[in-house]
């Protein structure tokens, strides 16, 4: 297990990967008799040995319902809890902790800003602004939202590299735009959009903006306070943490003027019949028995990439990106999806006239996980005008050896499909 | 032949394959070989919507017997759609409405009937059931 003084050192030689693949369990599975090749890391990432200890240590040693129990137990769980906020609120630099809101993924996160600031925020005639890379959790909250209250959508458009035109950005900031809600990494594309660029433009307008960090918290450092981002929201299970925790982190001010999302226990200070009061952050935001053991997992994935050092992790996976766009373009007719000049770790391809769904299913029998499909952006592939592609998704634990297996693979399966 | 000796000799011959990439091999040649439907019958109406792959289906009724034709734009899922064509075509409403289609279990291929693999499979099986049961009750009434 790592520990803060076990920082792996900036080149990936045998002994690092070798150390790093031990942690997690999962990478020595075989499929179909072969060893599995995960490349659907945008999808989900794996899970280290250190937070699936930590959320067995919860159940057998101290589960308990937090915040309302007298007893040991439950104050030693409420502990737990709250540390794993102040994990998060560290990682992301958060001015307070109660910025910091615990819910059950990326999705929530934005359907809760989506419903509380557009209860208190948005009327007829307003509009909010999304991009044309949108995953469908940060298109559908928002038309949601837009028709009830009469106002409009409005897309930032692309280019054909998959990047977003900026300057067609900043003529549709005009005074009815009353939210900016941006994807910081394309998860079918890859690209890296300028999120500070984007916040300081819409500031300058004084309109707030959302981030979709659900494919960047994993791979880029973000303090939340040097981006001046007014909401952020982000799932665990993509960094290394468990399913059915997300954050939502909300600027102080934002989270005070909006009104609940969800009425239940926790989220109240006094309940009649008449009227009910509301309890402070984050609280007011949490109703119900929270995800407690999913929050410490997620804290101690928080460790567990501290531990390797996300500069490591961004380095690493910026070179097995680079070495396999190199060894998937040596493949005749292969199609790269989005070739922004700034990318994360995900490639989208097609190749030839073929099916992405054929070359994924012989991927797959091959020991190769990869996604096909429009991945939840099917206004983005109505736009390259395709069914869908065929995507790899890298993390930090892949390996050189593992992309010469998908080069291989697609290979075989072009070959087979010819 | 019955339907169920085609769907015996369909498994027969897939047990001559020793790995996955031969199967697959096999699977993608039948879907080259469909007999293509007519470009006339590739309608919306015709077309069976799966997330990732798309199907289309059109059947005749000829001498008391249902023909079937059939395309997709995915090659594996088309060689599978070529099987279940020639399992069930040339066969009459009631065989086909009672038929049950066990092959693609057997060749180790069940995932693509499964509901959340929307690949157009199991609505085309489905399909053609309605089409079967549509004709039979015609024939009853």
């Amino acid at each position: 297990m790592f520990n803060d003084n076990d920082i792996i050192t900036n080149t990936a030689n045998n002994t690092d990967l070798e150390k790093i693949r031990s942690e997690f369990p999962i990478l020595q599975t075989k499929v179909y008799g072969q060893p599995l090749v995960y490349l659907d890391n945008a999808a989900t990432t794996q899970k280290p040995k250190i937070v699936l200890k930590a959320m067995d240590d919860y159940y057998k040693e101290y589960n308990s319902n937090v915040h309302r129990g007298v007893h040991y137990l439950s104050q030693k769980a409420t502990d737990a809890f709250e540390v794993a906020r102040r994990k998060v609120q560290a990682y992301i630099n958060a001015t307070h902790e109660h910025e910091v809101i615990f819910t059950k993924g990326t999705t929530e996160s934005i359907n809760l800003v989506a419903s509380s600031f557009g209860r208190r925020f948005v009327k007829a005639g307003d509009s909010i602004i999304i991009s044309a890379m949108e995953h469908h959790s940060n298109i559908v909250p928002w038309q949601l939202m837009c028709e009830e209250r009469g106002a409009t959508l409005k897309v930032i458009p692309i280019n054909d590299k998959g990047e977003l035109l900026m300057d067609r950005f900043e003529q549709m900031l005009d005074e009815t735009v009353k939210l900016v809600a941006v994807t910081y990494v394309s998860n079918t594309l890859g690209t890296v959009n300028p999120v500070k660029e984007i916040i300081d433009k819409a500031h300058a307008q004084n309109i707030p903006v959302l981030i979709d960090a659900a494919q960047a918290i994993q791979h880029i450092g973000i303090d939340v306070q040097f981006l001046n981002v007014d909401f952020l929201a982000f799932s665990g299970h993509k960094m290394y943490g468990p399913t059915a925790v997300g954050i939502l982190y909300g600027k102080e001010k934002w989270l005070n003027e909006m009104p609940p999302y969800q009425g239940g226990g926790e989220m109240i200070k006094t309940v009649s019949f008449e009227k009910s009061t509301y309890n402070v952050l984050p609280f007011k935001f949490e109703a119900g028995t929270p995800n407690v053991t999913e929050a410490i997992g997620l804290g101690a994935a928080i460790d567990f990439i501290n531990a390797t050092g996300l500069d490591y992790v961004r380095e690493r996976e910026q070179q097995l990106i680079r070495y396999a766009v190199n060894g998937l373009q040596t493949i005749d007719e292969l199609r790269l999806i989005g070739e922004a000049r700034e990318r994360a770790a995900s490639i989208s391809f097609l190749v030839g006239n073929f099916h992405p769904f054929d070359v994924g299913e012989l991927l797959d029998k091959q020991g190769i996980a990869v996604r096909t499909g429009h991945h939840c952006t099917e206004p983005l592939m109505n736009i390259f005008k395709i069914p869908g592609t065929v995507r790899a998704s890298f993390a930090f634990y892949n390996t050189e050896e593992e992309i010469d297996k998908l080069v291989k693979g697609v290979k075989k399966a072009a070959m087979l499909l010819g | 032949m019955t339907i169920n000796k085609k769907q015996d000799q369909i498994t027969e011959d897939f047990e001559l394959f020793d790995d996955w990439m031969e199967k697959y091999e096999y699977i993608i040649q039948l879907g080259k070989e469909l007999p293509l439907i007519d470009e006339q019958y590739k309608t919306e109406d015709n077309l069976i919507r799966g997330c990732q792959s798309r199907v289309w289906l059109h059947a005749d009724y000829k001498d008391g017997k249902l023909f079937f034709t059939g395309d997709s734009d995915a090659l594996i899922t088309k060689g599978l759609v070529s099987m279940v064509v020639q399992v069930l075509s040339g066969h009459t409403p009631k065989e086909i409405a009672d038929a049950e289609i066990y092959f693609i279990d057997a060749i180790g291929l069940r995932s693509h009937l499964s509901p959340t693999r929307s690949n157009g499979l199991l609505s085309m099986l489905k399909q053609m059931k309605m089409y079967a049961i549509a004709y039979l009750s015609k024939a009853l009434q």
